[in-house]
């Protein structure tokens, strides 16, 4: 019975396209809008569930608009785990690796672009091949070493290891290369800069738009990490918010509505800041792909 | 002197790379290799090594669980990459064309799954291909079929709503990427090709696909490594199970290799060779792919060839000169 009625729409879009004038780009435009639909469907299922009592999750068929929960779901959300304590972690993990990340590539990228100094091609292979290693190989040692370190249950595993970032210094070395002159550089030495006030007061502000897009990348990425807080962080104090939900769904005879809703409030701070600044997220996390 | 001079003159350079190379080396490049290392011995994290040779790679070839793992993974990759492939080039093609517009709307909103939490959406996945009261049950009895059983049954379809969230993931970001890549190729060429009375589909696989060949293959290989790291969502959708659900349905390579050690065990030897396999099946398929689509014909690969053996007979000229000049 499926199998008819999905060939019957694909016959009615092919003869509209086909004998309806302009019809071409109103399959075209009937194409995008359903794809689109199925993309935005299950985050708007999701802001509906959290707006519903668990007893309404669970009929059928599906109620599919926006119920009266929310207040009570919040309540009931914030009961049981403690969500702004996760979102704080979160942030605290994201915003200091992403700080950290963003200066250890900025310097290094800088530093390949602009110094003649020996061994650079070398050295800049070596960091080109290490790209090419697959992280998956050391995930034990590197959780071995996390607990020789005493590092488990710590933030500091899940920032400082991943600070050797490889690709970002690439990233940036291009960067600087397409758009800071050297004669700018020359300029200010002649004019008796000190190398760290070029850096920071000539180079930094030119870095701007990559800043954002490297950035951005590498916060989207921590931010929704789950495998590695999961090795690492064993105290409940210390939840960042994907393990907060993991809580949540493994404590049996859970209430729905409020995981609908923490879900929505993991999910909701990132998704306001990609609607207001898409442009800069999809650079950052496209990455690598384009600008070689 | 010299050295004291150069380490003088581009100290700061020095400082500004070393952070990577000592992080790298800790952090990256010790555990990699000490994960060789251990491959080869039992350990359960605590007491002495035991040297075992190859054991654990034998032990991880004879576990029916690694074959089962091994399969799912490479069944939803394989299934999953035909829409974000197609599907991907598909659209970034309409948008690219001058027949629709609000460019930018779509290519946010197909974008957007890449930037939520995978846990928050599987969950809202789990309960959208619910049994009972899940949404897209509800859609198939409208169409007036049967109620499916997706996360229960037999734990065969489990792989369908996983190959679903990684297809439903990854699209947006496949189609931003080639778009970027179609909007990069000369609008002289589209033009040519239309003079000569090229339709549709031809420009499209005549043109825009060979042109887009190296940002194809970046995809391929991207979503390659994101299919053999596929763990949160399948562990999600079976119910945080390390078994991978019913009959080890959502099973993947990667839960697989976590439920040995830390996180289920503590078989830090054996896990070891697990991830030393996962590897290698990625080296391997990557260079696969880098290989299978070499175009022989192709301009690039005949110049890059030529120069190739040009520089291979000055250097075999050079050494019969060396060669020479010693017998002298």
């Amino acid at each position: 019975m499926i199998l008819p009625v999905i060939l019957l729409v694909i016959a009615a879009l092919v003869l509209i396209a086909k004998f309806v004038p302009k019809g071409k780009t109103i399959v075209l435009y009937a194409v995008l809008i359903m794809i689109a639909f199925i993309m935005i469907f299950p985050f708007y299922d999701m802001f509906v569930m959290s707006t519903r009592t668990t007893q309404e999750i669970f009929s059928f068929p599906p109620l599919l608009v926006f119920g009266q929960n929310l207040v009570e779901n919040f309540k009931n959300m914030t009961d049981q785990v403690d969500f702004w304590l996760a979102f704080r972690n979160s942030m605290i993990i994201t915003c200091s690796y992403v700080a950290l990340v963003l200066l250890f590539c900025s310097i290094g990228g800088y530093a390949f672009a602009f110094y003649n100094f020996p061994g650079r091609n070398v050295l800049f292979a070596i960091l080109l091949g290490t790209m090419m290693i697959p992280t998956t190989a050391g995930i034990i040692p590197w959780y071995i070493m996390m607990s020789k370190f005493h590092w488990v249950d710590t933030f500091r595993a899940l920032i400082i290891p991943n600070c050797a970032n490889a690709f970002g210094i690439y990233w940036m070395r291009q960067y600087c290369k397409n758009n800071i002159p050297t004669s700018l550089i020359e300029a200010a030495r002649i004019d008796g800069c000190s190398e760290w006030t070029i850096f920071f007061r000539i180079v930094a502000p030119i870095l701007a738009p990559a800043y954002a897009s490297l950035g951005i990348m590498n916060f989207v990425n921590v931010w929704n990490d789950f495998m590695q807080p999961m090795m690492i962080l064993k105290s409940p104090k210390l939840q960042t918010l994907p393990l907060m939900l993991r809580t949540m769904v493994s404590d049996r005879g859970t209430d729905y509505g409020a995981m609908m809703l923490a879900s929505t409030c993991a999910v909701l701070p990132l998704l306001i800041a990609f609607l207001c600044a898409s442009k800069y997220f999809m650079d950052g996390l496209t990455a690598g792909a384009v600008k070689e | 002197m010299g050295l004291k001079k150069t380490w003088k003159e581009y100290k700061v350079a020095y400082v500004y790379i070393a952070p990577f190379f000592i992080l790298f080396a800790i952090f990256g490049l010790f555990p990699i290799a000490f994960g060789f290392y251990l491959s080869f011995f039992r350990w359960d994290g605590l007491s002495a090594m035991h040297f075992i040779g190859v054991e654990n790679y034998l032990n991880v070839f004879k576990d029916p669980l690694f074959w089962k793992a091994l399969k799912n993974t490479l069944f939803i990759g394989i299934i999953a990459h035909i829409p974000i492939l197609l599907g991907g080039l598909t659209l970034a093609y309409i948008l690219n064309s001058k027949l629709v517009r609000g460019q930018n709307i779509f290519k946010t909103i197909y974008f957007m799954p890449m930037v939520t939490s995978s846990v928050a959406i599987s969950i809202v996945f789990q309960q959208m291909f619910g049994n009972n009261y899940g949404v897209i049950n509800w859609f198939v009895t409208l169409l007036g079929g049967e109620k499916v059983n997706w996360l229960g049954g037999d734990g065969a379809l489990i792989k369908v709503a996983v190959i679903v969230m990684f297809a439903w993931k990854w699209i947006g970001w496949n189609m931003v990427i080639y778009l970027a890549g179609m909007q990069g190729i000369n609008n002289d060429v589209y033009e040519a090709a239309r003079i000569d009375g090229a339709n549709n589909f031809q420009v499209l696989f005549k043109i825009c696909i060979p042109l887009l060949k190296p940002i194809i293959i970046f995809t391929i290989v991207q979503s390659t490594i994101g299919m053999f790291n596929l763990f949160t969502e399948p562990f999600i959708l079976t119910g945080q199970n390390w078994q991978g659900g019913i009959n080890n349905g959502g099973l993947t390579l990667m839960t697989y290799l976590l439920s040995k050690a830390p996180q289920g065990g503590n078989l830090y030897g054996y896990a070891s060779s697990v991830a030393y396999i996962i590897t290698a099946l990625i080296v391997i398929i990557s260079i696969a792919v880098n290989r299978g689509t070499l175009d022989k014909k192709d301009p690039d690969y005949l110049a890059d060839q030529a120069v190739r053996k040009q520089r291979k007979e000055r250097a075999k000229a050079l050494r019969m000169a060396k060669k020479g000049g010693a017998v002298k």
